[in-house]
């Protein structure tokens, strides 16, 4: 199931190496994900979710390897890191929204500023994206007066404003109630049916085998396995993954 | 498997030091070379145009019409020498004066601004009084604090007044810098989230308890480069106590300058008060450098 889809993928990872300092966290990363999939990235804390995730987005420089986006080598000295980023959408844990700016500023500020879309275009695009998931009253607030709930979505929605090919999310829903989870897991399932490729680190097992194509076990820095998930959930190969699952199943999150 | 290679490089470390950490691919070492590549280029082009800058400044000044009696006036080595003892002697009066100054600066402040972080109705006055003296000695310029205490406060012939014009000119100090330094403690105060105080406060901490020992500190890591900064004003103004006739460096300086009829001294002791500056200006980067890698786990946005 490597590569999948037709053409290129939409992003392309091979032997991705990131150290920090003499901690190699990343140690030759491969992976593929194509036009329309939604890859679920799994594994314990420290396994490098988030650093493979803040490699592609190029918040960290790569020590080795190379990460292709429509083809084209994005870990190359000489290209833009920012007309990159301008295609990628990132969501982190922690919301991360600007908190002296309302929603609505948080959401059209990259198409004002980067896309120099004009205000009131970029306004009633953020505001058609932030009346269908429901915070179309809460567009005038400041992010502080949301809940977690939807301060994520709020999140996300600031994340496809500028009309990404990939979107990362980087544990979305750990810093959320378990009631308010499935507020922004419904989200991450209509962006899915509208097409976007999305490449998620996550701890949700039950969210990652209804809704992804792929799951990745990352451990130690290495893809330790991978394929759909009925498979690598339901019937992992290696037993490092399978303690992993089991737990999680312990924690009560299967 | 990482650890195994480092227990085996540590034992081989004295014949293979020059071997490189970890094999590389060649399109790693192409991107490396690449950088290092810019890096030297953006160095060479900063130390050029920095060349070029210098020396037209340099070509500036030395053809300026008036240079040969500038020069004269103003950079004669041996009056610099001469005078070097007495400004040095002068400036260690200043740097005596600076840190009871800078030590009573902040003590004051603190408590101005915990004053005006009360709340209730019960502490309006005291609030009433803090807000008051930062107006007040925010807006009065430090040169005319410096005469009313200086001249005024003996002036009274009270019993206990000190009449050492170092002495009054450090009160002066201290009474216009605890104003400035107070409202930057306030907005550090402010600037720790309202989250953190409500979780001291349902600890069951009083609002003083939570005050020291949970918003406080905080507060003063995020303004310690601003306070560090006003260190470094402070420190070339405790060079003003020679308006009240203390013999400070520039006391010193004006004397051997009216002696010598030459302004060179003038510059010596300038160019001391900057010796002194550059070390605390390194410690304020490095204390904002800190406080940025702290909050920042790395990354290159």
């Amino acid at each position: 199931m490597t590569g999948g889809g037709a053409g290129t993928p939409v992003l392309s990872c091979r032997g991705v190496v990131k150290r920090f300092g003499p901690v190699e966290v990343l140690r030759g990363i491969d992976l593929d994900v194509a036009e329309h999939q939604v890859v679920t990235l799994i594994g314990a804390s420290g396994s490098g979710k988030s650093t493979l995730l803040r490699c592609v987005n190029l918040l960290e420089q790569v020590d080795d390897g190379v990460i292709m986006l429509d083809g084209q080598d994005i870990t190359d000295p000489r290209i833009n890191p920012d007309r990159v980023r301008r295609r990628i959408g990132i969501v982190f844990q922690s919301y991360n929204l600007f908190p002296h700016m309302s929603v609505l500023d948080n959401v059209t500020l990259a198409p004002r500023v980067v896309g120099g879309v004009p205000h009131r275009d970029a306004e009633s695009r953020a505001m058609a994206l932030l009346d269908r998931i429901g915070l179309a009253e809460k567009a005038r607030e400041f992010p502080d007066r949301l809940s977690g709930g939807q301060q994520q979505r709020a999140a996300i929605v600031r994340a496809l404003a500028n009309e990404p090919r990939l979107l990362l999310l980087d544990e979305v829903t750990s810093a959320l109630d378990p009631e308010l989870v499935g507020e922004v897991l419904t989200l991450i399932r209509e962006l899915k049916g509208q097409g976007m490729t999305i490449l998620m680190a996550t701890h949700e097992m039950g969210f990652a085998r209804q809704v992804a194509d792929r799951v990745v076990f990352l451990d130690g820095g290495t893809v330790l396995e991978e394929g759909p998930p009925e498979q690598v959930l339901g019937d992992p190969v290696h037993a490092r993954t399978r303690q992993f699952l089991a737990r999680i199943i312990e924690a009560g999150r299967l | 498997m990482a650890g195994r290679r480092g227990r085996g490089s540590r034992a081989g470390v004295a014949p293979r030091t020059a071997e490189p950490a970890a094999p590389v691919s060649a399109i790693q070492a192409e991107r490396e070379a690449f950088r290092r590549r810019q890096r030297r280029r953006s160095s060479v082009v900063a130390g050029l145009s920095t060349a070029v800058f210098l020396v037209a400044c340099a070509f500036a000044i030395t053809r300026a019409p008036g240079w040969a009696r500038v020069r004269e006036q103003f950079f004669d080595a041996e009056v610099a020498v001469a005078s070097l003892p007495r400004i040095w002697q002068g400036l260690l009066l200043n740097l005596r004066v600076l840190v009871v100054a800078a030590v009573a600066t902040v003590l004051v402040a603190l408590t101005l601004a915990a004053l005006r972080s009360l709340r209730g109705p019960v502490w309006f006055p005291l609030r009433l009084l803090a807000t008051t003296y930062t107006d007040l000695f925010r807006g009065v310029p430090l040169i005319i604090v410096l005469y009313v205490v200086g001249f005024g406060l003996p002036g009274l012939r009270l019993e206990g007044v000190p009449t050492s014009p170092a002495v009054l000119g450090t009160v002066a100090i201290v009474l216009c810098y605890s104003a400035y330094v107070a409202e930057v403690f306030r907005a550090g105060m402010e600037a720790v989230h309202p989250s953190q105080r409500a979780a001291a406060r349902s600890l069951g901490l009083t609002h003083g308890q939570s005050l020291r020992l949970v918003v406080l500190p905080q507060a003063v890591r995020k303004v310690t480069p601003p306070l560090l900064n006003d260190f470094v004003a402070m420190q070339k103004d405790v060079g003003l106590i020679s308006v009240l006739g203390a013999v400070d460096a520039v006391r010193a300086a004006q004397i051997e300058s009216a002696e010598a009829f030459n302004f060179t001294p003038y510059l010596v002791a300038g160019l001391l008060f900057v010796l002194l500056a550059i070390p605390s200006a390194r410690l304020a980067d490095w204390a904002a450098g800190r406080t940025a890698r702290r909050e920042q786990a790395g990354g290159l946005a």
